[in-house]
């Protein structure tokens, strides 16, 4: 089962209407055990291993074990993401590990300004020139 | 108990449909031009915008950047480009299009927080020609980030619905009204209403039966919530569909599907066989059989699998990337310089992993699971299932309007019909996967093509100026009850059996998906049938596809999340249905490492340097098949 939730770790997100890794899944596996208060990768088969649920899950309570038929048994890749930057540990079977950090934004989290800071342009509806062209462009924009 | 569904209603001038790069580039120009004319626009996501689509995990690179601002390269070159790797077929009009916008969004996606690798000059790094080098992981999440922001700015002109999966389009008297859908969360029914929408739900993945079929099912190179639903709505709606025949598939690391690009472009790695033979060089001769573009460099995709292809059917697989080879040659490289190759190789490793981390993790978890070391052993490469991605090196996708001022007077009638990006349905716009014949647009492109429709959309709602189109209250109860019923089937049924999975008055949509993959796997060029076929197999896959397209009626659903398993599995039989019928209908091979028409093994530039199009018609039920001509302008 690709990503799997460790029983101890997982509170089921019980201060949120609904845990953040059932609202992160780009294909809506994760789901809330009401009874248990814990989540499940309800359908590991499809599941891309995209990591989004690890990266999201408050407490570390998510973890991803390797495709079982085709992956031997042992290592792991965990990622710890920050919000400018990102550490993976990687575990290789034979016990090796490898760790790197790499940054993941130049902004803070929600700043991202629709124009960018660029001029939005003339506002004429009728021409070519798209929402912050052409000084977004950089170009002279009718270079074929 | 029956389940009460409530039906919500959404009314709004623009509903942007999907949550990927092309939908949020639709977004963020929507808002700018609705704020500008005080309109509406609703963007409906099936996920949660920060993590949807095809860059969810995120990328390490961003494949489309012209970089006409250093003046290296111009719109024309890029055209050139594409018109090669995908033998002659293109929209040189949309391409182009694309093209000289994208640099506008690259600058955005700079400027809203992504970091793109600069040199100590402070000019962007290249991994190719096209390519520049990103720190990936968040790529999705910052994209979305704007996209939201934008739409904040309208107020409550601005709305974003997530976890909704919009599956028909609304046609009342052949004019497109609107969409239905239902929430993935909640028993809710809904009922869009729109003046324009904006097709960007994506390509499909799990069409064809993929290489891992137990646990790694899900581990496709494209992402498998990508299910056809863009081919699906606008096929449903009567638009005309082109290039349902140019699949791609991308040859990768076998089973984890990590990139390759960074290994073939920064360590200039070598591919070779069991033998040892180099089948780039060895089969060189085989290009001539392509001309001309088999001769002209780049060499296309399809071209490079096929030669591959050739060695594997010949019994000299697998195909290894030569990473120790090439790790070594920077070694030599370095001989007299130890502290420099040190610092050289720890760049390298941080660059091969990062590939690999930002996109395709679980490629590095199976490289750790095989105790790989690139500088000690080779890696195993392969072509991966066909996947359908007008984005990249396939083509498939709507036929839409280009731009006016880029036609000339022979291109303007075939390719010109007022709105950029508006599909054959007035009102219907299309981007990213779901418009065809305009490849190689990437994550990057398919925004820019976002931002292109949505301007469009917006002086087509303006220039029209009309009402919101009554939906007769029968029809919207139609497709409730056509949209919930595998939810009715299952509770009317599932009790009369001791297994609810095995039951003679329904199927569910897992084994529905994979009785599709079987039929199209050896009828339709898979991976089992060595990605060949014929004239009698594709007929043979009809065949097949007509009972299942029957037996659709029949999928039945356990709850919401199984509801939408079985739409989905019916936009993959769509897919498949229009991919066979115009492979079908193109009697030739052209893209030969694509797919293989045994019976037409050669291509005929006489004949079928054409598009091939494909029309549903909603009145009739059948399909038209097109031939229309290529015309260049560049």
């Amino acid at each position: 089962m690709p990503s799997y939730v460790i029983l101890d770790k997982c509170d089921g997100c019980k201060a949120l209407d609904k845990t953040a890794c059932q609202y992160i899944c780009p294909n809506d596996l994760m789901v809330l055990n009401k009874d248990l208060m814990k989540a499940y990768n309800c359908e590991p088969e499809l599941c891309w291993e995209c990591y989004n649920c690890v990266k999201i899950c408050p407490v570390q309570a998510i973890e991803v074990r390797g495709y079982a038929d085709f992956v031997p048994m042992g290592a792991s890749v965990t990622p710890m993401r920050g919000s400018d930057s990102i550490m993976w540990t990687i575990k290789f079977r034979n016990g090796n590990l490898k760790r790197f950090k790499f940054p993941i934004r130049t902004t803070d989290e929600g700043t991202a300004v629709p124009n960018g800071g660029f001029n939005e342009g003339d506002g004429d509806l009728k021409n070519t020139l798209l929402f912050t062209e052409p000084e977004s462009i950089r170009a002279d924009f009718f270079q074929l | 108990m029956a389940r009460e569904f409530e039906t919500v209603t959404v009314e709004t001038d623009l509903l942007i449909i999907g949550g990927g790069m092309s939908a949020c580039g639709a977004a963020v120009e929507a808002a700018h031009w609705a704020k500008l004319n005080n309109l509406k626009v609703t963007l409906v996501d099936k996920a949660a915008m920060d993590r949807s689509g095809a860059v969810a995990m995120g990328l390490s690179a961003i494949n489309q950047y012209v970089d006409l601002t250093g003046g290296k390269n111009s719109v024309k070159d890029y055209v050139d480009y594409v018109r090669q790797d995908l033998m002659g077929i293109t929209r040189e009009d949309l391409v182009a299009n694309i093209a000289r916008h994208v640099d506008s969004t690259v600058h955005l996606f700079e400027k809203w927080g992504l970091p793109i690798w600069k040199d100590e000059d402070g000019n962007y790094v290249h991994e190719g020609r096209w390519q520049l080098m990103i720190n990936g992981e968040s790529y999705k999440v910052i994209v979305a980030e704007a996209a939201k922001n934008a739409l904040k700015q309208l107020g409550d002109n601005g709305e974003i619905i997530e976890r909704v999966f919009v599956v028909e389009p609304l046609m009342v008297d052949g004019k497109f009204a609107g969409a239905v859908g239902f929430s993935v969360r909640d028993d809710k029914f809904y009922v869009f209403k729109c003046k324009a929408a904006i097709v960007g739900m994506g390509g499909a993945v799990h069409v064809f039966k993929p290489r891992s079929t137990g646990e790694g099912l899900g581990r496709a190179w494209y992402p498998p919530w990508n299910t056809g639903s863009s081919t699906y709505f606008t096929a449903k709606a009567g638009a005309e569909l082109t290039c349902q025949e140019v699949r791609f598939i991308p040859v990768r690391f076998k089973d984890g599907y990590g990139p390759v690009g960074a290994w073939f472009l920064l360590f200039k790695s070598r591919a070779t066989n069991a033998m040892g033979g180099e089948y780039m060089v060895e089969r060189r001769d085989e290009l001539d059989n392509w001309k001309p573009y088999g001769t002209v460099k780049p060499i296309p995709a399809n071209l490079r699998n096929w030669l591959g292809m050739l060695d594997v059917m010949e019994g000299k697989g697998p195909i290894f990337m030569r990473t120790e080879e090439a790790i070594q040659k920077i070694a030599d490289a370095y001989k007299d310089d130890p502290k420099g190759y040190k610092k050289k190789m720890k760049e390298l490793e941080g660059e091969a992993w990062e590939d690999f981390l930002d996109m395709t993790i679980s490629q590095a978890l199976l490289w750790a699971g095989t105790n790989t070391q690139p500088e000690e052993k080779s890696s195993e490469i392969a072509a991966a299932e066909p996947y359908f991605i007008g984005s990249h090196s396939g083509a498939s996708g709507a036929w839409v309007s280009g731009p006016e001022d880029i036609q000339n007077d022979d291109t303007k009638g075939e390719y010109f019909w007022g709105y950029e990006n508006m599909s054959t349905v007035d009102g219907i716009f299309c981007a990213g996967d779901a418009s065809g014949a305009s490849s190689h647009k990437f994550s990057s492109g398919s925004h820019a093509e976002g931002r292109i429709a949505a301007k469009a959309a917006v002086r087509y709602i303006v220039d029209k100026g009309a009402d919101l189109i009554d939906i007769p209250a029968d029809m919207i109860e139609k497709h409730r009850n056509t949209l919930l019923a595998p939810l009715a089937l299952y509770e009317a049924e599932s009790g009369k059996s001791s297994d609810p999975n095995i039951n003679p008055a329904y199927m569910r949509p897992k084994m529905f998906m994979f009785r599709l993959q079987k039929i199209m796997d050896e009828y339709a060029a898979g991976v089992s049938a060595q990605f060949s076929t014929n004239e009698k197999c594709l007929e043979k896959a009809l065949e097949l596809l007509g009972w299942l397209k029957e037996d659709s009626a029949n999928l039945a659903a356990e709850d919401l999340h199984e509801l939408m398993r079985a739409w989905e599995n019916v936009q993959r039989m769509w897919q498949a249905e229009v991919h066979v019928r115009t492979m079908l209908f193109r009697e030739e091979t052209r893209w030969p490492g694509y797919y293989y028409r045994a019976d037409k093994p050669k291509m005929d530039q006489d004949n079928w340097l054409a598009f091939a199009n494909a029309k549903w018609d909603p009145a009739t039920g059948e399909w038209e098949m097109i031939k229309r001509p290529v015309k260049y302008m560049f």
